[in-house]
């Protein structure tokens, strides 16, 4: 017993020593796999030298988020026929979280070269450099809608093509609209009217009105009132301003008085659930709400309107992407001329037909609506719409906002809008 | 004596070589990232290029002063909030999930019982099957519409809105109570706080939303705790139960002074890996909620995440991520020191203080012969 006990202790500080040495060596290693990780980030600077073109045909990555099989055919096919007659090689990847999967590109220096970046997410990007400016580079890029344009712009630099874009309109239930002896004359176009039919539509079974919950669907009725969340052009919150406060209570009046539900209320996941299964007579979607219709529920009859105008004008919300090219690709070039193929008026129309989604060229607008004619309340949108939030750090301040107005048919609408603005002015001081 | 140590020299240069592809496995996919990590949470590293590259700036504490700090605002309060969901998530689930399993492993120990590898299975199966599969089913089980309220309606509940409920369950107890008026809660809670979040916030408890994953994590989570049970119960000597009984001991008195104390080791175990797998819980969050409704099912590990990867605020999730870290690990110590062996600490103290007189008492001979 205390004779191991002993060549135990005296085997130990020998094996204390080695131990220390060992735990040395692991610290170099991995200090030495530090730095090998730190020597990708400087190599990245040569990367951002502009894109080498002509030599040799450019072989592109896009990454895209795709709504379906439609839009990833779409795409797929037009990347296609574009590295045909270009020469060059394109492959279009699917992503399955496209958030994470561009931070990884971003970070390891070899992102994707062309790839979708919603408008909520643009401004970290652009402001983190990860993208490359080159809408002063592309062919017809003042043909785009001007607000789709300022909705990828920071700091007056225009930085990437909008792909498509969607617009929130009025949907009406045909059968209810007609039940409470409402005309085509009815269709309200100011907030007054809307208070109106939506009193008029309310049964006990039925709301006159479903809301979807957050900034995404209330934000229009402060465009309608002539103000917003922000500033983009100072870059300040401009919550507070009393036009906010008012379109705020007018849209708790009427959920207060019970003419209006938001989604939740009725067990709804979205707007256009709680229209579908017609517990509310109305809502206010986007263009999404028509496959949404076709596929889930065929057999409610709707008509869409214009969003009504507000005491400032018309006003509607704007929802859409851009290709972005990466900061860091090496064929920035043939990127741009990639992204000059895919927005094409041709390209857009065939794209409109495929998967539903409005072209972003105004020159586009007319044979849309020629092809589409009862799709003309969403693009008119086009022209007076706002897009959404898009400076840099405030996505944190956005769903808190979002998370506020869950609340909005009780809570204290002033108190909602100073607290949006504390904690967007501290983000963007 | 030389020859002895060479050849432990041998024997330790080919220990290591056995271990170090372990090591270098572990040191590339484990140390090397949390080392990167734990230096992102000091920079203001904005997910472009690598964060040790030259335009990376080091603000030394400043992201940890957001999260705890004074002047931390939304950033701050969000985190408290995550932090008030996962305490109440923690204080629930550990103990039920821990007493269900306990309680099906002895189900399942009965001698009596047929078709034990049925069971076994039946009640194994959530722990196996996806829980990205199993967020799915729930959330139709619990929609507003869904199974549940129509069973609820059926016996003249009205069932709440699950998901979309974000009322804390402490707010409603109180309420039913009649201790306060969740609807306009009492101004000594509401004007005064902590942290940046006010004395009625941190009492909240979990909302309903919550509740829902509660009670899905304790369901797919009973099943692998159980099997730990099940295995040291089966140690459990049959005889020593017998001898038990014999002295005299009922049933209950068996399971309180012979079948718990055996269970210690597999009680800590189970205790600890619940501790450290709900103060991480985030499957469930992302699948279902994303942190909604009213921001009563975010977790610090789901806000990290979405700090990180939807809002670029790498520093800030990595601290977050660090300061989760440093919580698990208070809780664990702590919880080893609830569950320390009384009896062989004494033992071990009785032994060194016989040893210690024994040396003693040698010594003394010593000097006397």
């Amino acid at each position: 017993m205390s004779a191991t006990s002993r060549t135990t202790r005296t085997g130990r500080t020998g094996r204390t020593g080695r131990r220390r040495t060992s735990l040395v060596a692991l610290a170099l290693g991995s200090s030495i796999a530090l730095a090998a990780c730190g020597g990708g980030g400087f190599e990245d600077d040569s990367a951002d030298e502009p894109a080498s073109s002509g030599d040799g045909p450019a072989e592109l990555q896009v990454l895209i988020a795709s709504s379906g099989d439609a839009e990833t055919k779409a795409v797929e096919d037009a990347a296609n026929a574009w590295a045909e007659e270009s020469g060059n090689e394109v492959e279009v990847v699917v992503a399955n979280d496209i958030g994470q999967q561009l931070s990884q590109g971003f970070a390891g220096g070899n992102p994707p070269d062309v790839f979708y970046v919603d408008a909520s997410v643009f401004g970290d990007y652009a402001e983190a450099g990860n993208l490359y400016p080159y809408m002063d580079q592309l062919e017809g890029a003042d043909d785009f809608y001007p607000n789709l344009v300022d909705t990828f712009t920071l700091d007056d630099q225009a930085y990437c093509a909008p792909k498509d874009f969607s617009t929130l309109a009025l949907e009406i239930n045909t059968a209810s609209w007609k039940k409470a002896g409402l005309t085509d004359a009815d269709i309200p176009t100011t907030w007054d009217e809307l208070s109106d039919v939506a009193q008029k539509l309310t049964t006990p079974d039925q709301a006159g009105l479903v809301l979807g919950i957050g900034r995404d669907r209330v934000g229009a009725f402060l465009v309608q009132n002539g103000g917003w969340w922000v500033d983009a052009d100072s870059g300040e919150a401009t919550a507070t301003e009393p036009s906010n406060v008012e379109a705020l209570e007018y849209v708790q009046g009427l959920l207060k008085d019970g003419s209006a539900v938001l989604a939740p209320d009725v067990d709804a996941g979205w707007g256009g659930e709680g229209f579908g299964t017609e517990k509310a007579a109305m809502t206010i979607e986007g263009n999404w709400i028509r496959g949404a219709m076709e596929n889930d529920y065929p057999d409610v009859d709707y008509t869409v309107a214009e969003l009504p105008e507000g005491p400032a004008g018309k006003g509607t919300l704007l929802f859409t992407q851009c290709y972005g090219i990466a900061a860091d690709s090496p064929n920035q070039e043939a990127a741009v001329s990639l992204v000059e193929a895919l927005t094409t008026p041709e390209q857009q129309l065939k794209n409109a037909d495929a998967f539903g989604v409005m072209p972003s060229r105004e020159s586009a607008q007319a044979d849309y609506v020629d092809q589409f004619p009862e799709d003309a309340p969403f693009i008119a949108g086009g022209d007076y719409g706002q897009g959404p939030v898009n400076l840099p750090g405030l996505g944190p301040v956005v769903a808190d906002l979002d998370s506020q107005l869950e609340q909005l048919k009780t809570a204290d609408v002033t108190g909602i809008l100073e607290s949006f603005q504390k904690n967007a002015d501290a983000e963007l001081q | 004596m030389s020859r002895s140590s060479s050849i432990r020299t041998g024997q330790a240069r080919a220990g290591w070589a056995f271990v170090s592809p372990t090591l270098v496995v572990l040191g590339l996919f484990l140390a090397v990232p949390v080392l990167m990590a734990l230096w992102v949470s000091f920079t203001d590293w904005n997910g472009r290029g690598s964060p040790f590259a030259s335009g990376t700036g080091f603000v030394g504490l400043d992201n940890y002063r957001e999260l705890v700090g004074e002047q931390g605002g939304l950033t701050r309060s969000d985190f408290m909030t995550s932090l008030r969901n996962n305490f109440f998530y923690v204080l629930l689930v550990v103990p039920l999930q821990t007493a269900f399993a306990l309680f099906l492993a002895l189900v399942l120990n009965q001698r009596m019982l047929k078709g034990v590898g049925f069971f076994r299975t039946a009640f194994y199966f959530p722990s196996v099957v996806s829980s990205v599969a199993i967020s799915l089913v729930f959330l139709f089980l619990f929609s507003g519409g869904g199974v549940i309220n129509t069973l609820l309606d059926a016996i003249g509940i009205d069932g709440p809105t699950w998901f979309n409920d974000s009322r804390g369950l402490l707010h409603l107890l109180g309420d039913g109570l009649g201790l306060w008026n969740a609807s306009a809660p009492p101004s000594g809670l509401t004007d005064g706080g902590v942290l940046g979040l006010t004395w009625w916030d941190w009492l909240a408890g979990p909302s309903v939303a919550l509740s829902v994953i509660i009670m899905l994590v304790v369901w797919t989570t009973a099943g692998t705790f159980m099997l730990m049970f099940l295995a040291a119960l089966q140690d459990l000597p049959l005889e020593v139960e017998e001898a038990a009984r014999i002295d005299g001991a009922g049933r209950w008195g068996v399971f309180r002074n012979v079948t718990l104390p055996h269970l210690r080791p597999t009680m800590l175990l189970v205790t600890t890996l619940g501790l450290i797998g709900t103060w991480q819980v985030f499957d469930q969050v992302y699948v279902m909620t994303k942190g909604g409704p009213g921001k009563t099912t975010l977790t610090p590990a789901y806000l990290s995440y979405s700090y990180a990867f939807d809002n670029q605020k790498w520093g800030i999730a990595a601290a977050m991520a660090f300061v989760l870290f440093l919580i698990i690990f208070a809780m664990t110590t702590f919880q080893r020191f609830l569950f320390r062996d009384k009896d062989a600490i004494e033992t071990k103290r009785q032994e060194r203080r016989t040893r210690r007189l024994r040396a003693r008492s040698a010594a003394e001979g010593g000097t006397a012969s």
